[in-house]
């Protein structure tokens, strides 16, 4: 065969069908993306016994949950939601989830880092954040409820050690993730086979992206926490982060001290109000949030997440542990 | 690994000829393609990756300082593309990919799911999941090197798992002084090594992922003599999905929805419905099909959704089938156009894509995952082993990690199975530890 290479490939050996399929029989990227999360679930549920949604009111947990809802209509969700609480919750965000879950009718789990705490199981550490401290309540509940298929809210396109999770990632009995030995992950055909004891955690939510997550929730008209549109707070500088000032985020130092003011902020992310920054944004509404993230320059955990920033590989060395 | 030098990176400089990913609407239609690498060790595949993503300007800010962090902090003078992929602390002290990656990016006209894949042989498994959803594979190969096995190898994996485009980058174009000699050398080589395993079209493209030639923009300077697309003018061009019009109707049952007391409201307590995502075709209000493997036939009463009844459903939506008549249907049927249904089977041949340590001898007993149905399987026999230079099947009687292989599978109970080649959904398989549950093969129905 001869080989022209100044010849464009494309009109080279005229790969088949050039022409993209018509356009009624083509799902838009939202659609593709939900359609494929709505088989996961049913999947799930189909192959294990006691499936259970990790739902702390957060925004991907919040779209998981109506993704849930919209997988078994007519029938309500078929398994209950696990909060872990860190006692560091604003309180918003604890009303609403409550509200959504009675909305649903589903059963609300709740495991308290702060009962942890207050019996010795767990100390508080000197930074004061509480996120490294939800994974032993996380996996105790796993245990006691006997929950073998734990469905959370995280995205590749979150982090990078996020960015190497398959869609159900097996856990072992100590709930540990081994990122060097993951199992093959064929077309969409799930294994969530297991031993005793262990569980898997499995994210319908992997391929969504910030932009995907708010697109969706603009256009399906889904109720978040007010805290992730913009709100006037009284807010200090730490870490290169906007905190707010509250029980759990007390300026410490003078120059803490004299940052504290009133900006217009919301919250990229909702999570331990000690570590959770807000940014500055005049974004009100579902619309203006999806404008915002789409222009943004940063990612979301990069602004918001004092824990990420622990070392290199902070996500990695939790998630081994059992964490989200 | 490759790296950049400090005149090529300038996080700052905005190009006005490359698209802005903020401008794409990610509601419009048909924009997603799925992509993934392949390709050996060291062949440049995280660097491509991240000069992709570098280049599109999706890289975002904090992302890039903490690469430049880590690079600086081991002494190299620039940032290294390749920590924009290798995401897990032991690739990053190794410099090798180990697990597939995923990363998003778009530009105006296209939005991708990109996985980028490792190339050593012990992981190759970690490329046949990459592959397995892919549209597209960008298949690297070194310049200087050429071919080598594990190019094949993956060649042939993608061949089998019929991703629908290859395009191959000849990596490291800079290093052969952007010879066209021995580009037009090696498209020829990998034109013939892809025939003969099984990929009818390839795509090849001189590139430079160091330096960035024909990455994302042409290399009119260093490569005037190629006149083709740029490796992303490429991808943004690609035709994705096959069209459901051209399809016979296929919906494995994924549950049986049946409400009673758990209904959303009393008005659905009685409410009987058949959850599934269409594997292939479209389906209508009405239409005649039939339940495999009983045989039963009906017609399609209604197709809902919560969001409102559907007159119909296409590949791949997720919906909830209604049928006429109260008749058994359980998780793990197929519903099927009744036009034109395939037949159930206790018995297949397939080609597999061995993934376990273990070796596949015959007499094996496993569990066989197809569709939304896992059946007791024994491995009858294993009727040939593919190779890798030749392309043709050669004997064996055993398969070892990483081998491509034919092979006869009994099944306790029948499955509706379809060639590979026809209906990737329908003819896709898994082989499972039934002890401790381990992934052992991919399999395809059908011989190549």
């Amino acid at each position: 065969m001869s080989i022209d290479v100044t010849t464009p490939p494309t009109t080279d050996t005229a790969p088949a069908g050039l022409t993209d399929a018509p356009h009624h029989y083509r799902l838009t990227r939202a659609e593709a993306l939900e359609s494929e999360s709505i088989h996961l679930i049913r999947e799930v549920v189909a192959e294990f016994e006691r499936p259970v949604l990790l739902f702390s009111g957060g925004k991907d947990s919040v779209v998981m949950l109506h993704l849930a809802a919209k997988a078994f209509w007519p029938a309500k969700v078929p398994f209950g939601v696990l909060h872990v609480d860190t006692g560091h919750n604003f309180p918003e965000v604890l009303a609403y989830r409550d509200r959504t879950v009675e909305r649903l009718g589903a059963h609300l789990h709740v495991a308290s880092v702060q009962d942890y705490i207050d019996d010795g199981r767990l100390r508080e550490r000197p930074d004061g954040t509480r996120n490294p401290l939800q994974t032993l309540p996380l996996l105790d509940a796993i245990t006691g409820n006997k929950f073998d298929a734990v469905f959370g809210g995280g995205r590749r396109d979150e982090e990078k050690a996020r960015a190497k999770e398959r869609v159900i990632s097996l856990r072992d009995e100590f709930g540990q993730w081994d990122p060097r030995n993951q199992r093959p992950e064929l077309w969409n055909l799930y294994n969530g086979r297991h031993r005793p004891g262990e569980h898997v955690r499995a994210f319908p939510l992997s391929n969504w992206t910030e932009l995907d997550v708010w697109s969706y929730i603009a256009a399906e008209g889904i109720e978040l926490p007010h805290l992730y549109y913009a709100h006037e707070r009284e807010v200090f500088d730490r870490d290169g982060m906007l905190l707010a000032v509250g029980e759990h985020a007390r300026p410490r130092t003078d120059a803490e001290l004299a940052s504290v003011r009133t900006e217009q902020v919301r919250y990229r992310t909702i999570g331990d109000m000690s570590c959770t920054g807000a940014v500055l944004s005049d974004a009100s509404d579902p619309a203006a949030v999806v404008d915002e993230v789409a222009a943004t320059r940063i990612t979301e955990r990069g602004a918001t997440r004092a824990d990420d920033r622990l070392s290199e590989a902070a996500m990695e060395d939790r998630k081994k542990e059992g964490y989200f | 690994m490759g790296t950049l030098t400090d005149a090529t990176v300038d996080p700052t400089a905005v190009d006005p000829t490359i698209a802005d990913p903020t401008a794409v609407d990610p509601t419009a239609p048909g924009t997603l393609l799925r992509l993934a690498t392949a390709g050996s060790v060291d062949d440049g595949k995280s660097t491509l990756v991240g000069r992709l993503l570098y280049d599109s300007k999706s890289v975002l800010a904090d992302q890039w300082d903490a690469i430049e962090r880590v690079s600086a902090g081991r002494g190299q003078e620039s940032a290294d593309l390749a920590l924009l992929t290798d995401g897990l602390r032991a690739e990053r002290e190794q410099g090798i990919t180990i697990d597939v990656a995923y990363r998003y990016f778009a530009t105006q006209t296209r939005s991708f799911i990109l996985a980028d894949c490792p190339g050593h042989v012990q992981y190759t498994r970690n490329t046949v999941t990459g592959a397995s959803t892919a549209d597209a594979v960008v298949l690297l190969v070194d310049a200087r090197k050429g071919l080598l096995e594990q190019t094949r190898r993956h060649l042939a994996v993608v061949g089998l798992l019929r991703v629908p485009h290859v395009v191959v980058a000849v990596n490291k174009i800079d290093l052969v002084d952007y010879s066209r000699d021995r580009f037009t050398e090696l498209a020829e080589e990998i034109r013939a090594a892809a025939v003969s395993l099984g990929v009818p079209h390839v795509h090849p493209i001189p590139v430079s992922a160091l330096v960035g030639d024909n990455v994302v923009t042409r290399a009119e300077q260093t490569m005037p003599w190629y006149e083709g697309p740029s490796l992303l003018e490429l991808l943004e061009a690609l035709p994705v999905a096959d069209d459901p019009a051209g399809e016979a109707f296929r919906m494995p049952v994924q549950s049986v929805l049946r409400p009673q007391g758990a209904a959303v409201s009393p008005e659905y307590a009685e409410y009987r419905g058949y959850a599934g995502q269409v594997a292939a075709g479209v389906v209508r209000v009405g239409d005649p099909v039939v339940i495999l493997p009983s045989g039963l036939r009906t017609t399609v009463e209604g197709i809902d959704t919560p969001d409102g009844e559907l007159v119909e459903a296409f590949a791949p939506q997720s919906v909830v089938v209604r049928l006429s008549d109260d008749i058994d249907v359980a998780r793990g049927d197929l519903i099927a156009a009744a036009t034109d249904a395939p037949e159930p089977v206790k018995e297949l041949t397939g080609t597999v894509s061995w993934l376990s340590d273990q070796p596949l001898r015959p007499g094996a007993r496993v569990l066989l995952k197809h569709t939304t149905r896992t059946v007791r399987a024994i491995v009858a026999e294993v009727t040939g082993r593919l190779d890798l230079d030749s392309g043709q099947p050669s004997p064996a009687d055993v398969l070892e990690l990483n081998d491509i292989g034919t092979v006869r599978v009994r099944l306790a109970e029948p499955i509706v199975a379809e060639d590979y080649a026809t209906s990737r959904r329908t003819g896709a398989f898994l082989l499972i530890d039934a002890h401790d549950g381990n992934t052992l093969a991919a399999g395809m129905t059908g011989t190549p």
